[in-house]
């Protein structure tokens, strides 16, 4: 009864990566395969290409700056939406709308609220807005300002994914049984005590399913950079999975395609394999 | 106002009162002003589909329209001289999401089924490496993709982009489904199977009755996720008339002969279908996003 899906996945999951890792060792660089061995030289070459160094270092510039974003605001609205607020569901319903949109939908609107504007056409987007409300000095180029790049496009991916963490936090406190707040606070803890000394200790567990989650959405991160930015000038928006795609369908340097496909999958696979191995276990023994 | 707070938190009145009111209000702040924040890219969204062509200019891009108009709306979605509409694109994804969706939630059942239910050699080993295959950047398997589906003689085809949807949905949905079934009695199906049931029999007549709400979070979710697909799409589409309404949208928002407020008005149209199955049916779209971190 599995068996067609086992087939399918060890086929066209483990066959197909293992594949991929086979291309990445060719010379697979022009529109016919060419399946003659070069080793691992591919990879040498790859990091110390100019553009993919980039595209590493703005993989982790986008990871901190989103994650940080992500877990501080859900975080943030979790405690405010645990305090027993009225209208609640319409709060919560409002936050996580965004990830029920396609992050191409993301890209398309936010490319308009962060554009820049012009000499012609003034502020639009966002930079009007902000004239509007008497802040003008905050305008910036957003994504066309190289020192923004890549972070103009993780303020649209926290849009887009913070209300996940406000739900993972907001259902993390629900769980934690008044009879321990009761507690703590017989024992004499203020609020303030409660928060860091309890709360936050027991949502551990938690944030490191947030970071997880999260860390590997970022890590893979391409429609959104597709559509919102491009590579950006001078590849201050570019990211590994947009490399890839680039240099594979358009460029067809299939073998470098691989091999970026291959560092990205190890990147991932480190991130989240230990998860997955530890949350099935423990599931097994429950 | 006649809060609901729990007895706990009651506080005493007087000075502390007045001080957990302001703290009420700050509350009350912060949760408006985010949401605003949350809806202000929603609102532009809407508010441009809805203007006229004379309202159209960036310059206005935050007031509200005059009237309901939907000129941008429909020039999304019949086209225009200039541009291709995304009518066929839009039909394209209900196509294909369509299938792919109850193909794929059929499958996960099957397995979550198995996986739950019958303890097989080496089903610790197995589930976890199906659960794997949904962490993967697709990015690592497409070219070997790509090769297949043209040896198969399914590249650049809607069939080809639903056989790839369920596939790659398999995870996922196996995952909601075996999280689904370890909560139903073990004892229902040791009972059928002391009757002489076998194991396709149990899941006719025991399993599939029960599996409503799995379905519905399973399917809802991979709705969304098919529909929003851009990667594979752009993939293993070419062709303008079978490319699914993601691809198209992001041909469209390229083209600089396209207004913006068309732009716009072509993405209202790739989003409303998953936000109305979104607000009809947030709290299943909500257990799919648990299940997907797990442990949540």
């Amino acid at each position: 009864m599995v068996a067609p899906s086992v087939a399918a996945i060890a086929v066209f999951v483990y066959g197909f990566v293992g594949w991929t890792g086979y291309v990445s060792l060719t010379r697979w660089n022009d529109v016919l395969p060419d399946y003659r061995w070069v080793g691992v030289r591919t990879y040498v070459d790859l990091f110390q290409n100019f553009r993919f160094q980039i595209d590493l270092l703005n993989t982790a510039k986008f990871t901190v700056a989103f994650l940080a974003a992500c877990l501080v605001i859900g975080f943030g609205l979790a405690v405010l939406l645990d305090r027993g607020v009225r209208g609640e569901s319409v709060f919560r319903t409002i936050y996580l709308a965004p990830l029920a949109i396609s992050f191409i939908v993301t890209g398309v609107v936010w490319r308009w609220l962060l554009n820049p504007g012009s000499p012609q056409l003034g502020s639009v987007g966002i930079n009007l807005l902000l004239e509007r409300l008497h802040l003008g000095f905050l305008r910036t180029g957003w994504y066309t300002d190289p020192r923004i790049g890549i972070l103009a496009v993780a303020i649209a991916a926290t849009w887009q994914m913070s209300g996940y963490t406000m739900a993972l936090y907001l259902a993390g406190l629900r769980s934690i049984p008044e009879d321990l707040r009761e507690a703590a606070r017989v024992d004499g803890a203020g609020e303030w005590q409660l928060f860091w000394r309890i709360l936050v200790p027991l949502l551990q567990p938690i944030t490191l399913s947030a970071v997880i989650i999260l860390g590997h959405i970022s890590l893979k991160i391409f429609d959104l950079v597709v559509a919102m930015t491009g590579p950006g000038p001078g590849f201050s928006s570019d990211v590994p999975a947009f490399f890839m795609f680039d240099t594979t369908f358009r460029g067809n340097h299939f073998a470098q395609g691989a091999a970026i496909a291959e560092v990205l999958l190890v990147l991932v696979a480190m991130l989240t394999v230990p998860y997955l191995i530890y949350s099935t276990r423990t599931e097994v023994e429950r | 106002m006649t809060v609901a707070v729990p007895a706990s938190r009651a506080v005493p009145a007087g000075r502390a009162a007045r001080r957990v009111a302001w703290g009420r209000v700050l509350t009350y702040l912060l949760l408006v002003g985010a949401a605003v924040v949350y809806l202000l890219p929603i609102y532009v969204l809407l508010v441009t589909s809805m203007k006229s062509f004379a309202e159209v200019s960036l310059q206005r891009m935050w007031s509200l329209p005059s009237g309901l108009y939907f000129s941008s709306f429909v020039q999304a979605w019949a086209g225009s001289p200039t541009h291709r509409g995304l009518e066929h694109n839009f039909l394209n994804s209900v196509k294909l999401t369509v299938p792919a969706t109850l193909v794929s939630s059929f499958l996960g059942s099957l397995n979550g089924y198995v996986l739950a239910k019958w303890r097989f050699r080496g089903a610790d080993i197995v589930f976890p490496a199906i659960l794997f295959g949904m962490f993967i950047p697709y990015q690592s398997i497409l070219i070997p993709l790509v090769q297949t589906l043209q040896f198969l003689g399914l590249y650049g085809t809607l069939p080809g982009l639903v056989f790839v949807h369920v596939v790659y949905g398999i995870p996922i949905t196996t995952l909601i489904f075996r999280n689904y079934y370890a909560t139903v009695p073990t004892e229902l199906v040791e009972a059928a199977s002391i009757d002489g049931a076998g194991i396709g029999g149990i899941y006719r007549r025991i399993i599939v009755p029960l599996s409503a709400p799995a379905f519905v979070v399973a399917a809802i979710w991979q709705f969304t996720s098919i529909w929003n697909d851009f990667l594979f799409g752009v993939t293993v589409t070419s062709d303008p008339t079978v490319q699914p309404i993601t691809v198209a949208l992001n041909n469209l928002a390229g083209s600089y002969i396209v207004e913006w407020n068309v732009q716009m008005g072509g993405a209202l149209l790739a989003a409303l279908p998953t936000l109305v199955v979104y607000v009809v049916l947030g709290r299943y779209f909500l257990r799919g996003l648990m299940a997907g971190s797990l442990k949540g």
